[in-house]
């Protein structure tokens, strides 16, 4: 489809074990225009984190294997691209946060230089991050570097960016370290951002602060994201859009309203009632029985079927294709229509 | 109102100037002047950010660190006073369970090790013998919704929310009155989390426990708790019912805390 900056079709990945090959994507379908903020959600072991790093390639393949699918960002596809224009993308074009700001900084260096680093590393493959001339010497494109790394640290929200560069990761907190990291992924101006849970190690008012500068950069730079997180609080406040993930599949995917106000899938409905909300009577909460399974042998058919209150027989024949119950509102369930609150397409 | 099972009063704590390799760390005062009571078989929630001083105040009821100033009375007898005897008793009485389910228990300790050993360490508040321990190990099992199949096996045969539920069956091993719950579901998924909390609640019901639950996740407070306290840079800044408190924050700390909670509506403001 025109327009899309990422699109992933019918991804498959799978990985060898000592039991067996785990089936670990089952066809992820996903596209993400700019200025849209995809929400990944759904429980440890469902495949977000693995989509997320398969669209920069980071996942060391053996023992992981694309037996099927694309990953097509801006109309080439990563997975048969040369590893070396795949690194061109990635810091440059497709930018990374990940879970624990903590261990992402390298202790032994200061911040700024490691700033410094991923911008020239950004400007070896497109001069214009910098701002100095084309043939300027190392020098020169050092200290341009250092500029837009202070710049860029004084845009997250640290104050004091230009003598905080010369500072080590350990003499900033928690939050400012991820502000950090975010910094880093935004200096080579990337089109994609991919942060996974970037704030599962933060305070709340700190986790504020986070998402609402990851809107303001998509409103001012007008790039698409990539959101992995199990909190549909989180997804609510800050996405356009969510995507659903349960055991390697996208079970359900739409824009945030319609998903949170008219879940049609089964999963993202136990979701739901699994988080405590102001209106939730003490001991009246909902938990989601039974776990993620074995993706080495995957139940047939739905793979939410063994712990989906409505599955029937014909559940488990083949896995349900991907229906539309709204505008752009998709989901895979043969049981759609039974959900109440689904306006009928 | 009869005697708080919890009294805290006046507690400060600082950590002293310290002088290492890397040169002076100074004086830290983790806690300031701090009075919390906690009534018998009620869930009493403690909320603050990383380094407000909520494990500081944690381990200070345990005793496992003594306040600079101020008290804590246990039942109206302050731990500072007591004998080690009284304290082995009292730690019967007090147990805790903490965040980090897959980091908290033994690896190479069967699951029956696990839930027995406290009865071990307390047999003389106890007194049990060996078949009545392998007994209450069983009904601990199925207290929390686990078999006694399980018994034998180990740590690592477990899921996230199956572990924490081995950590909730040894506290309640010693058959305590108070149990210290260090974000007991932080480290778990939502649907995991609302089975954990639903089995707290449940607990709670049948055993008449009080609950001292520390947590930065507000929507699990406001849902567990009947009595809150905010902490902020060792100052208690606001106590009091949970839903008075939501409802009508008079801080300003509570007031940024609970606007800061990601709620799962969609916003008005969203297009």
């Amino acid at each position: 489809m025109a327009g899309a900056l990422l699109s992933i079709r019918d991804l498959h990945l799978t990985m060898k074990s000592f039991d067996g090959e785990a089936h670990v994507l089952n066809g992820i379908d996903l596209e993400v225009r700019r200025g849209e903020i995809w929400g990944l959600v759904g429980e440890s072991g469902c495949g977000k984190s693995l989509t997320g790093l398969s669209i920069s390639r980071l996942v060391p393949s053996p023992p992981a294997r694309y037996a099927r699918g694309e990953i097509l960002f801006e109309g080439s596809d990563i997975l048969t691209l040369p590893m070396r224009d795949v690194e061109a993308l990635r810091g440059k074009r497709i930018g990374m946060i990940f879970q624990d700001p903590t261990t992402n900084l390298n202790p032994v260096y200061r911040v700024g230089e490691q700033l410094v680093d991923v911008a020239l590393a950004a400007a070896s493959h497109d001069p214009s991050v910098l701002d100095c001339a084309a043939n300027a010497g190392r020098r020169e494109r050092r200290r341009a570097a250092r500029r837009l790394a202070a710049e860029m640290l004084g845009r997250v929200g640290i104050p004091d960016a230009k003598t905080r560069l010369d500072n080590y990761p350990h003499e900033f907190s928690g939050g400012m370290r991820q502000r950090v990291l975010i910094a880093m992924a935004l200096i080579g101006r990337p089109d994609l951002l991919i942060a996974d849970e970037p704030k599962t190690a933060l305070d709340v008012s700190v986790q504020a602060q986070i998402l609402k500068l990851l809107k303001g950069t998509v409103a001012d730079h007008d790039i698409g994201v990539i959101l992995i997180t199990h909190n549909l609080g989180v997804v609510a406040q800050t996405c356009t859009h969510v995507a659903v993930m349960y055991a390697g599949n996208v079970v359900e995917s739409g824009p945030v309203a319609r998903v949170i106000e008219d879940p049609a899938h089964p999963y993202t409905r136990a979701l739901m009632a699994a988080i405590p909300t102001k209106e939730s009577r003490r001991g009246s909460l909902n938990g989601l029985g039974g776990r993620v399974p074995n993706l080495i042998a995957p139940p047939p058919g739905c793979r939410f079927s063994p712990r989906c209150p409505l599955a029937q027989p014909d559940c488990t024949r083949a896995v349900p294709p991907s229906v539309a119950v709204g505008r752009d509102h998709w989901t895979a369930c043969l049981r759609a229509k039974e959900i109440e609150g689904v306006a009928h397409v | 109102m009869s005697e708080p099972i919890l009294r805290i009063e006046n507690v400060s704590k600082i950590y002293g100037a310290r002088r290492s390799l890397f040169g002076h760390t100074s004086e830290v005062q983790a806690l300031k002047d701090v009075s919390i009571a906690v009534n018998k078989g009620e869930s009493f929630g403690l909320v603050g950010e990383s380094g407000s001083g909520k494990t500081t105040l944690t381990r200070s009821i345990l005793h496992l660190e003594t306040p600079t100033s101020g008290r804590i009375l246990f039942e109206g007898r302050n731990l500072a006073e007591m004998s080690a005897v009284e304290l082995r008793r009292l730690r019967a009485r007090v147990q805790i369970v903490f965040q980090d389910p897959y980091a908290s228990l033994n690896p190479r300790m069967s699951v029956q090790d696990i839930v027995t050993e406290p009865m071990l360490v307390h047999h003389r508040t106890l007194g049990l013998d060996r078949r009545q321990r392998r007994d209450r190990a069983a009904e601990l099992l199925s207290l929390v919704g686990l078999g006694t199949q399980h018994l034998t096996r180990y740590p690592h045969e477990f899921s996230g929310g199956q572990r924490q539920r081995i950590c909730i069956a040894r506290a309640l091993a010693s058959g305590p009155d108070l149990l210290l719950l260090d974000e007991p579901t932080s480290a778990l998924d939502v649907s995991v989390q609302a089975q954990v909390l639903n089995l707290l609640c449940d607990l709670q019901d049948r055993l008449g426990l009080t609950y001292f639950f520390i947590s930065h996740d507000l929507a699990v407070v406001r849902y567990l708790c009947d009595r809150v306290a905010l902490i902020y840079r060792g100052e208690l800044v606001e106590e009091g019912d949970t839903d008075d408190i939501f409802d009508a924050p008079n801080s300003d700390y509570a007031r940024m805390l609970i606007g800061a909670m990601p709620e799962v509506r969609v916003p008005s403001t969203a297009t």
